[in-house]
């Protein structure tokens, strides 16, 4: 553990897909729970589909680095298509974990991760989003799993203020509240480890 | 009165400007500070505030429209980054020099060429002599405290000058983190009303707004200009005074960290301050009588208040996040240079280059530097004083 409760997380995702999205809803998530955060995109030029990376800083303490972050403790792979492009687990903590977006179980995916030791999570987050919101939003699922590997917050809190957040972020459509709710928890459930 | 919540730096300007409801907000939109006038906008669509919108077509007529808004008696603000700002430069020297106290809230992003939109301040540090108070921020929470405090310093009878409220593209303005609100209502007590004695519209003394000015009155008006500069200064430490008393964050010139017994400093400007902090946390652990001191106001430059400061340290390294082609260093490295001159121990100085186009800069960076001043300090040479930190080749 980092000093004053640290954890950083780094995502990976193409543009369009919604990783800075997730990370942002991380750090709502995480202020929530009374924690110090930080959510932030490293910005480019923007094109759908290009890989893009964004940073969740999330502490007891205010932080005051603004650098990008060279070593996460976890690491979420919003496309695993990247995984081939991309050094994902580079500069990842040997004691935190790779969250890859997968119909592939972890044992798959690890012998694409150039020779990474450390622990492997896989979720169908595609699959969890189809089924519960009939279309390929991963962003939903992938923030679960996120929050259930690393346990940076406390589960029932983290479902209840995800659900308050999703009425106030959808007060126009609340229709898709239900199925993004559905998402997360089948996310919590599913996600493997190995 | 104060309340919790997360905002990224472009949403707590835009909220600050919404509880402020100024008169007029002219802008046109430009990466990365596109967002403010985006969320005001919406502020107007939905009647939460009675500003008038001027959505002009260029950042020209965007600092035009403020300052005949200005002009008219009315308060004026706009929002802009890089090559907007560069085209508003000549209206800048106006909006400064006709004493209209115009609130400009700067996203600062590299000028081009190569184009780019990232982080350094070379488009604010370009128009340092325009006149305007430059305030410059660290995170969130500084850019929104600044933009609070911006219209009671230039607004002030021995003031009136444009100010420019500061923070670091993308790296605080895009940057979603836990910030203290005040509530609406303490804003407005705080901010008060614009009633200013002379205005284009006072019917009852008809006022001639930028005339020309032979060379018999030029210098005088000038000169009248630089002594604003110079009470800036006191009111703005007179305003942050009053912010503290309001919401108990404190603000002065510049702020000093670690700075008491320190023999060895780092000084530099806007969000990279808070990285440095992390590696003199560090480096103080270890024993290195290591601090740092952090600009917040660049325009008046707190000169004699900087040298005071750092009359017992043994090595500086200032940093600037501009590029300013002197061949000589960046202008923060001129200035504090300049300001040291006087004090009868002065300590030894390097100049760094850094961040520009948004080139990170990470804590384990600050070491390097710190290692380098300690070495200076213990009778190492000083080597070259002009250097570019973390280029390749």
């Amino acid at each position: 553990m980092k000093e004053n409760g640290l954890i950083e997380f780094r995502w990976h995702g193409r543009g369009g897909q919604g990783a800075k999205t997730a990370c942002l809803l991380l750090a709502d998530a995480a202020f929530c729970s009374g924690k110090y955060v930080q959510g932030f995109p490293e910005y480019g030029p923007e094109r759908m589909g290009a890989p893009i990376t964004a940073y969740n800083r999330i502490s007891d303490v205010r932080c005051s680095v603004h650098c990008n972050i060279e070593n996460p403790d976890y690491v979420v792979v919003v496309d695993e298509t990247l995984l081939d492009s991309v050094d994902v687990t580079h500069g990842l903590s040997p004691e935190g974990a790779v969250i890859v977006n997968t119909a592939h179980s972890p044992a798959q995916i690890r012998e694409k991760l150039r020779g990474w030791q450390g622990r492997v999570c896989t979720i169908d987050a595609r699959r969890i989003s189809e089924e519960t919101l009939g279309k390929n939003f991963p962003n939903t699922p992938m923030l679960a799993a996120a929050v259930k590997v690393s346990g940076v917050l406390e589960e029932a809190k983290f479902k209840k203020d995800m659900e308050d957040s999703f009425h106030h972020k959808f007060a126009t459509k609340p229709q898709v509240v239900a199925g993004n709710m559905a998402a997360l928890v089948q996310a919590w459930e599913e996600v493997q480890a190995g | 009165m104060n309340y919790n919540e997360r905002l990224s730096g472009n949403e707590a300007i835009a909220f600050a400007m919404k509880q402020i409801d100024p008169d007029v907000m002219a802008a046109f939109p430009i990466t990365p500070s596109t967002e403010i006038p985006q969320y005001f906008a919406q502020y107007v669509a939905n009647g939460e505030v009675n500003t008038e919108f001027v959505p002009v077509e260029s950042e020209h007529s965007s600092m035009s429209a403020c300052i005949g808004a200005e002009a008219a008696g009315a308060r004026a603000i706009t929002a802009t980054s890089s090559a907007g700002l560069a085209l508003m430069y000549e209206m800048m020297y106006v909006a400064a020099s006709c004493r209209l106290p115009i609130t400009l809230a700067c996203v600062n992003r590299a000028l081009s060429g190569p184009i780019n939109i990232n982080n350094d301040h070379s488009d604010s540090m370009g128009i340092r002599d325009a006149g305007w108070i430059q305030i410059y921020a660290e995170n969130n929470q500084e850019a929104y405290d600044n933009f609070l405090q911006a219209m009671p310093i230039g607004e002030s009878p021995e003031v009136r000058l444009p100010v420019m409220i500061c923070q670091d593209g993308f790296i605080t303005s895009h940057a979603l983190e836990n910030i203290v609100l005040l509530d609406t209502d303490s804003v407005k007590q705080f901010v008060g009303e614009y009633h200013p004695e002379h205005y284009l519209l006072k019917k009852a003394n008809p006022l001639a707004v930028g005339p020309y000015d032979l060379g018999c009155h030029y210098m005088e008006h000038k000169v009248q200009q630089a002594e604003a500069m110079k009470h800036a200064k006191a009111r703005i430490l007179e305003v942050a005074k009053q912010f503290e008393a309001l919401t108990g964050r404190k603000y002065g010139l510049f702020e000093e960290y670690q700075m008491e017994d320190a023999e060895v400093a780092v000084l530099l400007i806007g969000s990279s301050a808070g990285t440095a902090k992390a590696a003199v946390d560090q480096l103080r652990k270890a024993g290195v009588k290591a601090g740092l001191i952090k600009i917040r106001v660049f325009r008046p430059f707190p000169a004699e208040e900087l040298a005071q400061a750092l009359a017992h340290v043994k090595v500086l390294a200032i940093l600037d996040k501009a590029e300013s082609f002197s061949a000589n260093g960046g202008p923060l490295f001129s200035e504090v240079r300049g300001a040291l001159y006087d004090l009868k121990h002065r300590p030894r100085t390097v100049g760094y280059v850094y961040g520009l186009g948004g080139r990170d800069i990470t804590p384990e960076h600050f070491k390097d530097i710190y290692a380098r001043l300690t070495d200076i300090a213990n009778g190492g040479e000083l080597g070259p004083v002009y250097t570019h930190l973390g280029q390749r080749g």
